[in-house]
This record gives C-alpha cells, sequence and structure tokens, in this order.
C-alpha cells in the first residue's frame, strides 16, 4: 500500500512538474508572442515613414570624415 | 564640469556629391540669421585654442600636422554663439552644436537634446530657402563607406592628476561601456561591408591607444590638451570615442558614469587590475558580440565579460562615493549609480529588456523585427535604413523619436526644459556670462568662446577682450547682479574695469 501511495504520489509530481513546465513554456510563448506583436505594431509606423528605394537612399548617404 | 559636441551628418537624399562644406554653411547660417540677436555675426576668438598641444606633454609642429587638425585657423565658415551658451558652426564638412559647459550629467542630456532641435531646426529653414536642396540632417557617427565624424565629451579635471592614470583607468572603461552607451551599427568594418549588427557607431573606427589625432589613426584616448581653462589647474579630458546617443538614458548615463570614473582616477583609487591585454581589439570584440557573452582578456590573464568590468567599475565608483560622501551623495549621482547596476543586471539577464533605454537594443529589436516578420537579413538595404534613418533630425522622419513620441523609448527629460535650453544659458557656469552678454548686448559683441567675450564698443578705439577663464565664474550667483545694473556694454566694460 505504502509504495503504492508513493508510487502514485510521485507519479502525481511528475505530472505537476510536466503540467508547471508547459506552462512555463507556455508562458514563455505567450510572451513572445505579445512581444512580436508590440514589435509588429511598430514595424508597421515605422513601414509608414520609411523612405522610399532603400538601396539608392542608403548608398547616397556620402559623408566626408570629421573631427 | 562638462559637455557634448557633435558632428551632424548632412546629405541631399540621392545627391552623393553635394558640396557638404556649402550644405553645412546654409544650415548654420539659415538658424543664425534669423536670430533676433546679432550673434550670427559673433565670430569665434582662437587666441586660446592650442589644438596641437599634448597632454604627455610636447607640441606637434604645425608642419607636421594633417591640415585637418589646424581647428584654430579661422576658415571663414560659419560661426555662430547662441544664447544658450552653446557654438554652432560649420567643423570640416559638418554642422556641429558644441553645448555649453554644464555641472551635471542631466543638464549635459538637455543641452544635448537642444542641439538637435536647433539643428533640425536650422536645416528646416534652409530646406524652406529658394534654391537650397531637400538637406537631411543625422545625428550618427557613420555613412557605412569609411567615413565617420564625432560625438566628443569634454570633462574638467585637475591638472594634478597623472595623465598616466588617466590612460590606465580609462581604457577597460571605454572598451565596455558601449554595452550601455553604444548607438548601434549595421554593418562591420570601416566601410561596412561586413553583415552584421554591432553595438557601436564607432568602435570600428579605432586603432590606437593613445594619441593627438582625431581624423586619421584614432586613439582610444585623446591627448589634445587645450584646457579652455587655467591650464596650471585644470585640464580638459577630450573624449572622442563616443556614439552619438538618441535614447536619453545613454547620454545621461554615458556623462555621469564617465564623471565618477575619472573621479575615481583623481582620487589615485587603483584600477591596474582591469587593464586589458589589447584594448583596441577588445573594443571591436566587445562592439561585435550582440550576446554580451564575450570574454575580455585582462592583462594579468584573467578573462571577464564586458559586463562583469563594467559591473567592477560601478561597484567601485558605489564604493567610493559611499566612502567620501556616505548618506550626503546627491540624488543625481545615486541615480546614476542605481539605473548603471540596474541595466547591467538585466543586460545580463536579457538584453531585450532594455529596448526601451537603451539605443542599441531599441534599434537590434527593430531590425530583428523586420528579419523575423520579412525574412530579411543584415545585407538588405532596408536594415542599413533603417540604422540610418533611427537617427534622422527631421521632424517626423526620424525613427528615434518615432519609437519616443509612441512611448516606446523612454525619456528622463521634458519638453519645457529643452525648450529653455535652446535659448537660455545654464546658470552655474561660465556660459550664463557668454549667454547672457549675447543676449543683453547682442550690438555690442565682436566674437567670443568658451575663455572670452570681446567686444566692439562704440568710442572705445580697440576691441575689449574679456577672459573668463575660470570655468566656475561668470554664474548667474557670481554676475546676475552686476550685468543687471549695467544697460549697455560699454557700462558693463566700466564696471569691470573699477570704473
Amino acid at each position: 500500500m505504502a509504495s503504492e501511495q508513493q508510487h502514485k504520489g510521485s507519479a502525481r509530481d511528475e505530472q505537476d512538474q510536466d503540467q508547471s513546465a508547459a506552462s512555463d513554456s507556455e508562458a514563455l510563448a505567450e510572451r513572445k508572442e505579445k512581444l512580436d506583436s508590440d514589435v509588429d505594431s511598430i514595424l508597421d509606423e515605422i513601414d509608414d515613414v520609411l523612405e522610399e528605394n532603400a538601396a539608392e537612399f542608403v548608398s547616397s548617404f556620402v559623408q566626408k570624415g570629421g573631427e | 564640469m562638462m559637455g557634448i559636441e557633435t558632428e551632424y551628418g548632412i546629405s541631399v537624399p540621392g545627391h552623393p556629391n553635394v558640396n557638404a562644406m556649402l550644405m553645412s554653411s546654409q544650415v548654420v547660417n539659415a538658424y543664425s540669421n534669423q536670430l533676433p540677436t546679432a550673434s550670427s555675426r559673433t565670430r569665434w576668438d582662437y587666441d586660446e585654442e592650442t589644438p596641437l598641444r599634448d597632454a604627455r606633454g610636447f607640441d606637434m609642429s604645425r608642419a607636421d600636422a594633417d591640415p585637418s587638425q589646424l581647428t584654430d585657423a579661422d576658415l571663414g565658415l560659419a560661426n555662430a554663439v547662441l544664447t544658450n551658451g552653446a557654438r554652432f558652426y560649420v567643423d570640416h564638412a559638418h554642422p556641429e552644436y558644441s553645448s555649453p559647459e554644464v555641472l551635471t550629467p542631466k543638464d549635459a542630456l538637455v543641452y544635448d537634446r537642444a542641439g538637435e532641435v536647433i539643428m533640425a531646426r536650422a536645416a528646416e529653414i534652409a530646406r524652406s530657402m529658394p534654391g537650397v536642396p531637400e538637406i537631411r540632417v543625422y545625428k550618427n557617427n557613420t555613412d557605412n563607406k569609411g567615413a565617420s565624424y564625432g560625438t566628443h565629451e569634454n570633462y574638467l579635471m585637475s591638472r594634478a592628476t597623472d595623465f598616466g592614470a588617466i590612460v590606465g583607468g580609462l581604457l577597460p572603461f571605454f572598451a565596455t561601456r558601449q554595452v550601455i552607451t553604444g548607438a548601434g551599427r549595421v554593418g562591420i568594418g570601416q566601410d561596412g561591408r561586413g553583415h552584421g549588427f554591432q553595438l557601436s557607431q564607432r568602435a570600428d573606427f579605432f586603432e590606437v591607444e593613445v594619441g593627438l589625432e582625431t581624423t586619421l589613426k584614432r586613439p582610444m584616448i585623446n591627448t589634445r590638451d587645450e584646457p579652455h581653462a587655467d591650464p596650471q589647474y585644470h585640464r580638459r579630458l577630450h573624449v572622442i570615442i563616443g556614439d552619438a546617443n538618441l535614447a536619453e538614458i545613454p547620454t545621461y548615463l554615458k556623462m555621469g558614469m564617465t564623471s565618477l570614473v575619472l573621479s575615481l582616477i583623481e582620487a589615485d583609487v587603483d584600477l591596474s587590475d582591469l587593464a586589458l591585454s589589447k584594448p583596441v581589439t577588445q573594443l571591436h570584440q566587445v562592439s561585435y558580440d550582440v550576446t554580451l557573452s564575450h570574454k575580455v582578456e585582462l592583462a594579468d590573464g584573467r578573462k571577464m565579460t564586458a559586463l562583469e568590468i563594467q559591473r567592477t567599475y560601478a561597484e567601485r565608483c558605489a564604493a567610493f562615493c559611499e566612502r567620501r560622501y556616505g548618506s550626503d551623495v546627491d540624488d543625481q549621482t545615486s541615480d546614476v549609480l542605481d539605473r548603471w547596476i540596474d541595466l547591467l543586471d538585466r543586460l545580463q539577464s536579457d538584453p531585450m529588456t532594455c529596448a526601451d533605454e537603451l539605443d542599441w537594443v531599441a534599434k537590434l529589436q527593430v531590425l530583428d523585427g523586420y528579419r523575423r516578420r520579412d525574412g530579411v537579413d543584415w545585407d538588405d538595404a532596408r536594415l542599413q535604413l533603417v540604422d540610418l534613418q533611427y537617427s534622422d533630425m527631421t521632424a517626423g522622419k526620424g525613427l528615434a523619436r518615432r519609437l519616443e513620441a509612441r512611448g516606446s523609448l523612454k525619456r528622463i527629460t521634458t519638453d519645457e526644459q529643452i525648450a529653455v535650453a535652446v535659448s537660455d544659458a545654464p546658470h552655474d557656469t561660465r556660459a550664463w556670462f557668454r549667454g547672457e552678454c549675447l543676449r543683453r548686448y547682442p550690438e555690442s559683441v565682436a566674437a567670443a568662446s568658451w575663455d572670452s567675450v570681446v567686444f566692439d564698443v562704440e568710442g572705445r578705439s580697440s576691441l575689449q577682450r574679456v577672459p573668463t577663464l575660470d570655468p566656475l565664474r561668470g554664474t548667474r550667483v557670481h554676475v546676475g547682479e552686476l550685468l543687471d545694473r549695467c544697460v549697455t556694454a560699454n557700462d558693463l566694460l566700466d564696471a569691470l574695469a573699477g570704473k
């Protein structure tokens, strides 16, 4: 009996651990999703103001050294 | 006492071959010509400038110098001295704003942002003039094609401090402070051809540890010995290694952290255990490692990450302040120490938690967003454009300011503080005397510099030069009442002569 209970107990622990690991990774995924969607809204705003013809714009930015 | 001088990038989109010197002059003149004062005509007084004097104790011959080092020759380029005590002028092929002298990191930040407002307004006025093309100004440090231009910090130090101790104490600090102060850059190598992202705009342009030059063979520690104050008591440490920051917290911390480390050095706190084996190489390696896990090799063979080295500096600064001031430490110093250590903690656990505080992390978050969403990589021109446009001063275009406006980049100043700093000089340094003379007697100021105001007053046969060699005199407390009594510059000159 005792060993069975113990066995059950440890099985429950494992299950709990599994569940808590699963909820940790869920939370992590959720956080990442939230962060990505925050960043996406920043990107949407930047898309609207970013200069056109990126390659040409960047290549025409030529400076002389200073200081 | 401290200040920040910033050379801005200048361009006309689609026209890489415009005359940058002419464009820069148009920007500076556009601003100074609309000022109510005559400060647009104020010349720079070069009498006390010694750009070829070396802190190690010798002078370079003018014949040996590169023409770009002869910064005391008046080339007739646009120059204005402003009522806020700043100098706004053309340096080589860039418009430059040199902030007035201030006493605190917070004031350094506020006057740096005032410079942005002035630069943006100047470009806007220039663009609106007939015949002037679409000029843009950028607060960055490289064109990613091999050219770099500087953001220099200046710190007033005691002449008694051994220069060797300054060099030894600063090299490990400068190689690693970029984890907080880096502005972020797309591109590796001076010409930016290597694909990737690095912490610093400037790191790749530094080639030696110590030297006098600023335009070639750039040294991590610049030895220019031009104190703009009594050379018997003071030296001005000219720091050329920093990035132009857009975010407020790194600008503030850059000035605060560096001041604290200089206090350690002035107090003879031993920092020799932090000496690096190859500081220039380590500067580059730290900049290339966005994971912040690179191990820097010390001279004694130990290996530490940049974060660990910074933490050692921060802890020694905290212990030093505790020993020297105890509970009397001023609020701003505690704030700098708290933020410094807190940022190091968070950079250690997850740098992205600093995306709303630090330039390089804010930039990297956006760039990583594009890489994820659009499946592009570092060679994509759009990522280089994001890097460039982050620093655009044009209203509505500059990405850093847009991030700030939507709350994605934190501020510690207010618009009101910046507006005041655009027009008024700091009241607690000699900049106040300079600025107030320009405001009160605009027609009579012929020239000015960090350490002089030169008057041209009717009825006096020669120009009258008032030296301001002591940076802590000429404050509002010191001369406010005197200026209030003097209605004209002539009255002031009489009063100063004891008449």
